[in-house]
This record gives C-alpha cells, sequence and structure tokens, in this order.
C-alpha cells in the first residue's frame, strides 16, 4: 500500500514533520517529491500520534510546505545488491554515480541489519598479514576483526589503511576477497587519492566504493556505513567473500548524527553528542564478524580523527569500547618522518593471542612482542628521565633501553608505505633488535624460545649490562 | 479492563500506549502485530510507556498492545548451567535454530528447555511439613552441580507426595497441602527479576574468594559475598580481569552478564570455557557456568533488563546453598540504557544526563550480593559475590557510574591505562586500589594458610609504597643520590611488581595461582630482601648483589607448580650466594 500526503507540517533544519498520517511505521522509508519533481529519501525517526517525524537524507532545501508530496513506501531503506557491485562507484545512499546503469537486484537487504546472535558467531582467528612491521608484529590484525585507526588532522591515515588495503592477505590463503570503501564527509582529494590507489593496484575490479563528500548532505552520512556493511554482509554471507570494510572518517559520522539529535532538541550527552551514540557506533561496528559454517567473513577498518589528538573525545573513546583494539598514529613520530607513524605502546589489538602462534604466525610472535613492548616502554620512559636530567645522569644499563627505543623506532616502525614485509622479517628484526640486550633482561620471554631465537649482537651485547649503549 | 491497548507514539525503544486502564507497573506486555516483547515502566491514567526489548523499526501507531498481567520474570530450574541467554532469558540457541544467525523479532523461546528429563531424587521424606526454601530433593545437572530442587516461595504444608523419576521441568515432582489447598510443585519457579529473592537474615563475610590473581588474592582480595568493582579506561584489560574472575574463582557457581559489551568476547567465552578445566572440581569450567549476553548491537532496553536477569538467577542458586559469584560486563552500558530510556521518558536529567535515580539503582544492585543464611529449616548458608566492570567515559573516574558505584562497593581495583602500555598485567594499580574485606578475612587467610602471610602483604604493600616516593626523587635527582638502602628498596619493589604483581593470563601454569604458592613466592621475595637488607646494613655495597643467579630462579617460580616449589633449598641458595658475592667483593678489595 502506497501512502501519499500533502500535509507537512514544518520543517527544521533536515526533519519534516507530516500530519495527518495513518498507519506510518518506525523506520519506514519515506519518499519525498519536490515541486519540481525531483525525488528525495527519508526515514520516519518518531511517530506520535497521527504526525510522523521524517529524516530527509538528502537535505530539506526546496522543499516547500504546500506543494511537496510525502509518500510512505511500507518498508524500511533497502539496498539493492548483486554480483554486478564490484567494481562500481556509489553515492552514501548506494545510488550509483559511476556513470554506470543502476543494479539489478538479485536480492534486496535492509541497510539496518539485524543483530548478529552471539551463538552464531565464530572467533576470529585467522592472521591477516598485513605488512606492516608495527601491526602485525605487535597489533595483528584478525578476520573478522574490527580495528580502528585513531589519527588526527594532518597525519597520513590515508596513506596507512590504503598500504593496509593493498597488502593485507592470509597466509597459505587464496579465497576470494573484495574490498569495500565508505567515505563519510571527507573531501574530493581524499577520495581521490583512495580510488587511484584502487586503480593502481588493480585492485578496483574487487572493490565497491560508497562516497559521500564533504559538500554532499551530511545527513546522507548517517546511512552510508549501514549501506557499505550490507554490500559487505551480501558479499560475505551470500558470496562467500573475505571482506574487508574502510570506512573513513567516523567523526563526521558522529557529527551527522549529532545534527540530527540537536534538530530533535534531544537531551545531550557529552560535547553535545546524543546520549545513544555508543549505541549506534556498536550497531555499525559489531557488523564485522566471522560466523559459524558460513565461509565468508567481514573485517573492518575504521578511521576516525580524534579533534585535538584527544583520546578522551566522545568519538574515539566510546569506538575504543566496542572495537577490538585500536591503532594510534603518533604527531611526534610523524615529525621526526618515522612512517607509518604508529605509536605502537597505546595502540592494541585484543584478539591477536588467538591469531599468532604456531602453526598461524610462529611460536615466538607472543613472547617476542610482550618483550619488544616492555623494551619499548621502558626505553621511552629513560627518554623522558633524559630530558631532565640529561643522557650523563642515565645509568648504563638505562642507556642501553635509550637506543634501543631509538633504534626500534627507526628499523621496525619506520618502513614506508611502499614495503611489504613478511611476518618472518617482521619477526627477525625484532629478535635483532632485542639482540643488544643481555639476556638475563629479557625476562617477558620463555627458557626454550630464547634458546632456540636469541642472539647476542657480538662479544659486546652478550656481556653484562652497560657496554652494548 | 482491556486486555489490549493501542500503539499511539513510537520513538526508538520506547513505545506509548492508551486503552491500558488496569496495567501494573512493570508488567510485560506484547507490542504491536510482531508481537515484540516490552515492559510498562510508567504509567498516566490509561496511558502507558513501554520500553521495548526487542528492535522497534516498522512498528507503528493504531497497532495493538497485548497484556500478559505478568511481571518480567525469569524460569528457574534445571537446565541453566552451560546456557547462553540474551537479556531476558531468551536461549540464545534456540534463537538460532529458529530464526536463523541474525537475531529475529517476536520469537517466543521458552527459557528452559521443555522436553528434557531430568533425574529427581527426592530427599524430604513424605508426610514432613516443609517451609519455603526447603529442598525437596536433587537433580544433577552437571557433573559438578546438584540443582536442589526448592519449596517455592509462598507454600507451605505437608509433603503429601513425593516423585522419583525421570521428569520435565513443568511435570509435578510434589504435593504439598496446607488445610483445604493443594499445591502442585514442579521442578522450575518463576520469579520477577526487579524484585530481590528472600532469605532468613544476612551475615558479614568472613572468607576469602580466591581467584588465582595474586594481585586479587594477596593484595586486594574480595570476601564470597563481598561487592567489588573494576573501572578503567579502554584497553586497560576489564573484560581480561572479568574472564579470569569468572574462570578461576572459587565459586560454585559462575554468572556472566556480558552487558552491552562485544559480540566476540561472549564468543570467547563460549568457545573457551567447556575446554578449560576447573582446577578445584577437574570438570569444565562450563558445568558451573550461566551466561547472559546482551551485546552492544542488541536492543537497548533488554540490556537494562540483562543485569536484572543474571542476579536474579544467581539468588536462585545462592539459595540452595552455593556460593555464586556474578560477574557484570559493564555496568556503564547498564546505566546508559536507563539514560536513554530516561531521556525518551523526557525525565529531568541529573548528572551527565544519567537520570536522578542512577545511585540508587546502583546500590540496590550491589545490595543484592551478600552472604546469607537461606530460607528454609536447615538454616544453609549461600554467598553472593557481584564484580562489576565500570566503563567511565575517557576513563574518567568523576564518571556519574563510577562515583555511585564506589560508594556501595567494598573492593575497588583501579585499572591504569600507564600500566597497560608497559604490558604490565593486571593492570591493577597497587597504589589505587584498595579492599575493605581485609580485616574480615585476616583470620581466614591466616588459619588456611599460614599465620605470617597476612603480615607479609604488609610488608611488601609498605615496599611498593616506598618506591613510589623514591621514583619521585630519582626522577628529579637520579638514581645516584640514592643510598644503598633506598636502592635496595626499588630492587625489591622491581621484583615483586615483575615476578609477583604481573601475571600473564595466557601461560598454562600462570594464569592460575592458589593461595599456598602466593604466600611462597611472597615469602621468597621479602625473605631475600631483609636478608640483602642486613648484608647492606655491614657496609657491603649493594651493586655485588645484582648479577647473583637467584634472581632468575626468583622469577621462575610463577611458572613452577606449587609441589614443586622447595622454599626451603630455595632459602639456603639465596644465603650461599650472599656469601659467595661477598666472599668475592673481600676478595677483589684485598687485591
Amino acid at each position: 500500500m502506497q501512502r501519499e500526503y500533502k500535509t507537512i507540517r514544518n520543517i527544521v533544519g533536515p526533519l519534516i514533520l507530516v500530519e495527518g498520517v495513518r498507519g506510518a511505521k518506525f523506520e519506514e522509508l519515506v519518499e519525498i517529491t519536490l515541486p519540481g519533481g525531483e525525488i528525495r529519501r527519508g526515514r520516519v525517526i518518531n511517530l506520535a500520534y497521527d504526525t510522523a517525524l521524517v529524516q530527509v537524507f538528502e537535505g530539506t532545501s526546496g522543499i516547500d510546505v504546500p506543494e511537496t508530496r510525502i509518500s510512505f513506501r511500507g518498508r524500511g531503506i533497502e539496498l539493492s545488491l548483486s554480483d554486478d557491485i564490484l567494481g562500481r562507484v556509489f553515492n552514501g545512499l548506494g545510488g550509483p554515480i559511476d556513470g554506470g546503469p543502476a543494479i539489478i537486484p538479485e536480492k534486496r537487504m535492509n541497510i539496518n541489519g539485524a543483530p548478529l546472535n552471539p551463538f552464531a558467531r565464530d572467533y576470529p582467528s585467522e592472521f591477516i598479514q598485513t605488512g606492516i612491521s608495527s601491526i602485525d608484529g605487535l597489533n595483528p590484525l584478525v578476520r573478522g576483526q574490527k580495528l580502528p585507526i585513531f589519527s588526527g588532522s594532518g597525519l597520513p591515515h590515508n596513506e596507512l589503511a590504503a598500504q593496509i588495503a593493498r597488502q593485507a592477505k592470509v597466509l597459505g590463503g587464496s579465497e576470494e576477497f573484495a574490498v569495500i570503501f565508505a567515505a563519510m564527509g571527507i573531501t574530493f582529494e581524499e577520495a581521490d587519492f583512495f580510488m587511484r590507489q584502487f586503480n593502481e593496484s588493480g585492485a578496483i575490479s574487487r572493490s565497491v566504493l560508497y562516497i559521500n563528500l564533504a559538500d554532499d548532505p551530511p545527513i546522507e552520512r548517517i546511512a552510508t556505513p549501514r549501506v557499505a556493511l550490507t554490500a559487505a554482509e551480501f558479499l560475505a554471507f551470500e558470496r562467500d567473500m573475505h571482506v574487508l570494510v574502510i570506512l573513513t572518517d567516523l567523526t563526521n559520522y558522529c557529527e551527522a548524527l549529532r545534527e540530527i539529535a540537536a534538530a530533535r532538541k534531544e537531551i545531550p550527552g557529552r560535547r553535545g553528542y546524543p546520549g545513544y551514540l555508543y549505541t549506534d557506533l556498536a550497531g555499525i561496528y559489531e557488523r564485522s564478524c566471522r560466523v559459524k559454517d558460513r565461509r565468508g567473513s567481514i573485517t573492518m577498518i575504521p578511521i576516525l580523527t580524534m579533534p585535538e589528538d584527544d583520546k578522551t573525545h566522545p568519538v574515539p573513546d566510546l569506538t575504543g569500547y566496542i572495537t577490538e583494539g585500536q591503532i594510534i598514529l603518533s604527531r611526534s613520530l610523524y615529525r621526526r618522518s618515522i612512517d607509518p607513524p604508529v605509536d605502537v605502546l597505546p595502540s592494541l589489538s585484543r584478539l591477536k593471542d588467538k591469531g599468532i602462534g604456531e602453526g598461524k604466525t610462529r611460536r615466538d610472535h607472543a613472547d617476542l612482542s610482550n618483550q619488544l613492548f616492555a623494551a619499548y616502554a621502558r626505553g621511552k620512559e629513560v627518554q623522558e628521565l633524559a630530558v631532565i636530567l640529561g643522557e650523563s645522569a642515565l645509568t648504563e644499563l638505562d642507556r642501553l633501553y635509550y637506543s634501543f627505543a631509538d633504534e626500534f623506532e627507526r628499523r621496525y616502525v619506520a618502513q614506508g608505505y611502499r614495503v611489504d614485509r613478511p611476518i618472518a622479517e617482521t619477526l627477525d628484526i625484532g629478535w635483532d633488535l632485542l639482540g643488544m640486550f643481555p639476556r638475563s633482561e629479557l625476562k617477558r620471554i620463555g627458557k626454550k624460545l630464547m634458546d632456540a631465537y636469541f642472539r647476542p649482537r657480538g662479544e659486546a651485547g652478550a656481556a653484562p649490562a652497560g657496554q652494548g649503549g | 479492563m482491556n486486555d489490549s491497548g493501542t500503539i499511539i507514539k513510537v520513538s526508538g525503544p520506547l513505545v506509548v500506549a492508551d486503552n491500558l486502564s488496569g496495567a501494573r507497573m512493570y508488567d510485560v506486555v506484547r507490542v504491536g502485530d510482531k508481537r515484540l516483547v516490552g515492559e510498562i515502566i510508567e504509567l498516566d491514567g490509561d496511558t502507558a510507556s513501554i520500553q521495548v526489548y526487542e528492535d522497534t523499526a516498522g512498528i507503528g501507531p493504531g497497532e495493538s498492545i497485548y497484556r500478559t498481567d505478568r511481571p518480567l520474570s525469569v524460569e528457574l530450574g534445571p537446565g541453566l548451567i552451560g546456557s547462553i541467554f540474551d537479556g531476558i532469558q531468551r536461549a540464545l540457541s534456540a534463537i538460532r535454530e529458529l530464526g536463523g544467525d541474525y537475531i529475529t523479532r517476536g520469537l517466543d523461546v521458552p527459557s528452559l528447555d521443555r522436553d528434557k528429563r531430568w533425574t529427581f531424587m527426592p530427599t524430604a521424606a513424605r508426610g514432613s511439613v516443609v517451609v519455603p526454601g526447603d529442598i525437596l530433593g536433587n537433580v544433577r545437572e552437571t557433573e559438578i552441580i546438584e540443582h536442589r530442587i526448592m519449596v517455592p516461595h509462598g507454600v507451605s504444608g505437608t509433603l503429601e507426595e513425593v516423585r522419583e523419576g525421570e521428569f520435565t521441568v513443568t511435570d509435578t515432582v510434589a504435593i504439598i497441602r496446607s488445610g483445604t489447598e493443594r499445591h502442585e510443585v514442579s521442578m522450575m519457579q518463576v520469579w520477577p527479576v526487579r524484585v530481590p529473592r528472600p532469605y532468613r537474615r544476612k551475615i558479614q563475610p568472613t572468607e576469602i574468594l580466591t581467584t588465582g590473581q595474586r594481585v586479587i588474592d594477596t593484595f586486594f582480595p574480595v570476601a564470597k559475598g563481598g561487592t567489588a568493582c573494576i573501572p578503567g579506561p579502554f584497553g586497560s584489560g576489564k573484560t581480561v580481569v572479568q574472564h579470569q574472575l569468572a574462570k578461576w574463582s572459587a565459586a560454585d557457581i559462575v554468572l556472566y552478564v556480558g552487558c552491552g559489551e562485544r559480540g566476540n568476547e561472549m564468543t570467547d567465552v563460549l568457545m573457551e570455557f567447556p575446554r578449560l578445566i576447573d582446577p578445584r572440581s577437574g570438570h569444565p569450567l562450563m558445568k558451573r557456568t550461566v551466561l547472559i549476553a546482551n551485546t552492544s548491537n542488541m536492543p537497548v532496553a533488554a540490556r537494562e533488563a540483562s543485569v536484572y536477569t543474571g542476579i536474579t538467577i544467581a539468588e536462585y542458586f545462592r539459595d540452595m546453598g552455593y556460593s555464586v559469584a556474578l560477574m557484570a560486563d559493564s555496568t556503564s552500558r547498564w546505566a546508559e540504557a536507563m539514560r536513554e530510556i530516561s531521556g525518551r521518558l523526557e525525565e529531568m536529567p541529573g548528572e551527565e544526563g544519567y537520570p536522578a535515580y542512577l545511585a540508587s539503582k546502583v546500590a540496590e544492585f550491589y545490595e543484592r550480593a551478600g552472604r546469607v543464611i537461606c530460607t528454609g529449616s536447615d538454616g544453609r548458608e549461600g554467598t553472593l559475590t557481584v564484580v562489576g566492570a565500570v566503563s567511565p567515559a575517557g576513563g574518567d573516574l568523576s564518571d556519574p557510574v563510577v562515583q555511585a558505584t564506589l560508594r556501595v562497593v567494598k573492593v575497588f581495583w583501579s585499572l591504569e591505562d600507564k600500566l597497560a602500555f608497559q604490558r604490565h598485567f593486571p593492570a591493577i594499580s597497587w597504589l589505587r586500589s584498595y579492599s575493605l574485606y581485609d580485616e574480615m578475612i585476616r583470620e581466614y587467610v591466616a588459619d588456611t594458610v599460614d599465620p605470617l602471610f597476612p603480615g607479609l602483604k604488609g610488608e611488601a604493600m609498605e615496599i611498593l609504597e616506598k618506591e613510589d616516593g623514591l621514583e619521585e626523587i630519582v626522577r628529579l635527582v637520579g638514581v645516584d643520590s640514592l643510598a644503598d638502602v633506598d636502592r635496595l628498596v626499588m630492587r625489591t619493589a622491581r621484583t615483586i611488581r615483575q615476578d609477583f604483581l604481573h601475571q600473564n593470563a595466557f601461560n598454562d601454569e600462570d594464569t592460575y595461582t592458589s593461595l599456598g604458592k602466593q604466600y611462597l613466592i611472597l615469602d621468597l621475595l621479602l625473605h631475600l630482601h631483609r636478608l640483602l637488607e642486613k648484608s647492606i646494613e655491614g657496609g657491603t655495597p649493594l651493586s655485588i648483589f645484582e648479577k647473583m643467579k637467584i634472581y632468575d630462579e626468583i622469577s621462575n617460580l610463577k611458572y613452577l607448580p606449587e609441589t614443586s616449589i622447595e622454599a626451603d633449598r630455595i632459602k639456603e641458595m639465596m644465603a650461599d650466594q650472599i656469601s659467595e658475592a661477598i666472599a668475592e667483593y673481600a676478595g677483589r678489595k684485598e687485591i
């Protein structure tokens, strides 16, 4: 049943209040026909008696009260899907913008998805080799994980994301995979950077792009990640593909959400963001998964810029509480040309323990990464101390940690965006770095592994503390 | 009185309906044509505000509301153990069977399996007089848990009949007569989640709930029947600590409530617990565990209900006389769910938008913990320990949920991200955490482990406190300015931190340390400290001891089984190596 009304009562920001409506449903798709014939889409976000509050994705400019027709479509917002979406570029609502034909749907899926039953989940445990040491060695990514990049304005998060998209592979695997890229409110140049990257590497034929640029309607952004994830679910669970989803930039998405909340005069939570921001973000992030008895998977890399590099800002804060770790970029490393500037210490991958070790990467992986973390943490502490007291006040052992931290950044972290390091090489560099310490300093590694892998650097390194500095 | 009302408003998880005269607060209703589950949370004349436990997309004004006239309740009986339920106690395995991998709405699945037959062994004698809480008989639910079937609340009289054999949870197993009334009792009870289950009286906790986690058991222990909270920023290891507690707590039954957290964490528990062996019973941990999973992407209102569902099931096992531990991860999500519903009800907000009744709800929840004399005439004792994780915004402990929680709980495990960055796990700060059960359990620990244990712990804590002060000095003027006594303090503090407080949850041996082994390690650490203290008092420089092999021996202790730690032999080694070092030093001096 299609019902059409010309009964707009008021228009506020991106919202229209329609009255005299019968039988409208919560979250229903609405089509708005402007006096000039243009059709826009919206969804019902509140119902009270015979009034429906509609959020218009493409914005309300040009909508008038007497002439605009509102029709309720009797279903939620759906996305048309088929194999043909691969290699195509769409807008933030899933409409083609690359000049190609419309998608002839093999399947239509509601963009909101449904919550995955925790009982149906399979635990992510397949190591994805990104070829980036600071990720593979210390904060490894596994299939079905959601691992965001916390960045700041002016930091090279796009280069890092593109490098991951280009290099990511599962060891010994040759299954079909796809990349879905969803842009929310980013600039043309940023979007163009990704498109060129995909073109260059030939990845474009197995990519799907959903682009909402900075000058596109902000409210459309609310649908964009959901549209992208719906496509991901189609490819992963209807077509058995392993899908990598890159979402950028979540901060813009949250601002769009705040705009709606403000227009609805809701009681704001922290920094004006709505109180349900956590729930809303969880609805997006939790869609990355592995499912029992199904072959495909969805791995997610959301990118967000932290305003003023502040990790406690609501967007990174709530994200960190939902995602399985985070990769944090550091401005100080970036200034020193350490590329990619991954800030190793506060970065974290929660799922790494299940994804590494014998049969997956190598048996020494876990202990080695713990030791590198501990040594680097101490090294950074010593460096701070040295700033206050001067290097001469350091003990010989401290000086060793000092130079370890330096060398670690230069050799392990700084590898550039074009180098694809196999995991074995990453691990070997780690051991080589640890070789500068006396064996007794390396307490986080089991004896057997030490015997098998530890090679002190010449006689000087093997001698008691101090002479390696 | 109307059987059904009509929806007039829909706003996210909140639905308002009229024509509901006679409905009661907290009654369950079915919402709309899809028959979603909802609960009445506000009444105004014949208009009711309903929080809906399922996604309300597709629901609209004009649809009907169907009354059930029952409060939100859980089913209690055999079949709970090893199950995973959603926030309103629907079995997730049954939901998957009926609806597939994604959660479909409006499904009607019973919480307890109605077809499964359990062997009921009566223990109460026919003709005896029974009161609520008396045990009628047992069902061996798992290898380790004997499910005690109790006389339900409100029923008492003469036990006219009690049957032995195989029954489903709804079959009658006993008949109780009081006057002319005849009660047929089945193995299943139904209990409203928002009402605490009754007990005879509460008593002070005296026994430690061992968790196998050294920093917790030795320094900040929780008592059986106590309450604890773990606040911390993301990435500080709240969930790992909660999982460790769920795995290794010396409780008979463990309830794990995943409230608004990650789906994969529940999967982790589901996959790991059947494999892990309980060190006390020798059987898989799953055989004593009940899981409630309402992950962050599941409907927000059910998140609010999930902690109540969990604690009611926990109380039921406590009533049987068991020691029960409930982990809620995370109570912040529960509070946020309250905030969201409160906002939609347009209530006046308190701090940070949370409802003004936040603190009283938190307090009420934790007050359901405790050590009690259970109902029933045998005076058995049960305990319910509650451990809540809190996820404060930005890791800021002035967060209203943290503050409301700290006012009621007795143990505070403060997680610090600074420790987490150094990969010092569990990242529980030894300077900021506290436990108010120390005194209450002192006697018990002294009796069961060693009379010296409580004293050792004080000694170790003093060293850690001193280290904190000394570090300040080192930061300002460098380590050279310290006297050897102070350097020794720093050296020992480092050993305590690295070899005792730091514990690897993913190492098979290190993941669990018995109280006895904790005592052994701590005793050895401090014994060495005292020996060295004595040596340097005589003027010997501390630096000559730095290369003693004994330090490696000590680092390795946590990886050894308790039985293979020969404390006396190690103490001898310490004395020997110290003498050797002194002799060597004396020799060098002469040259």
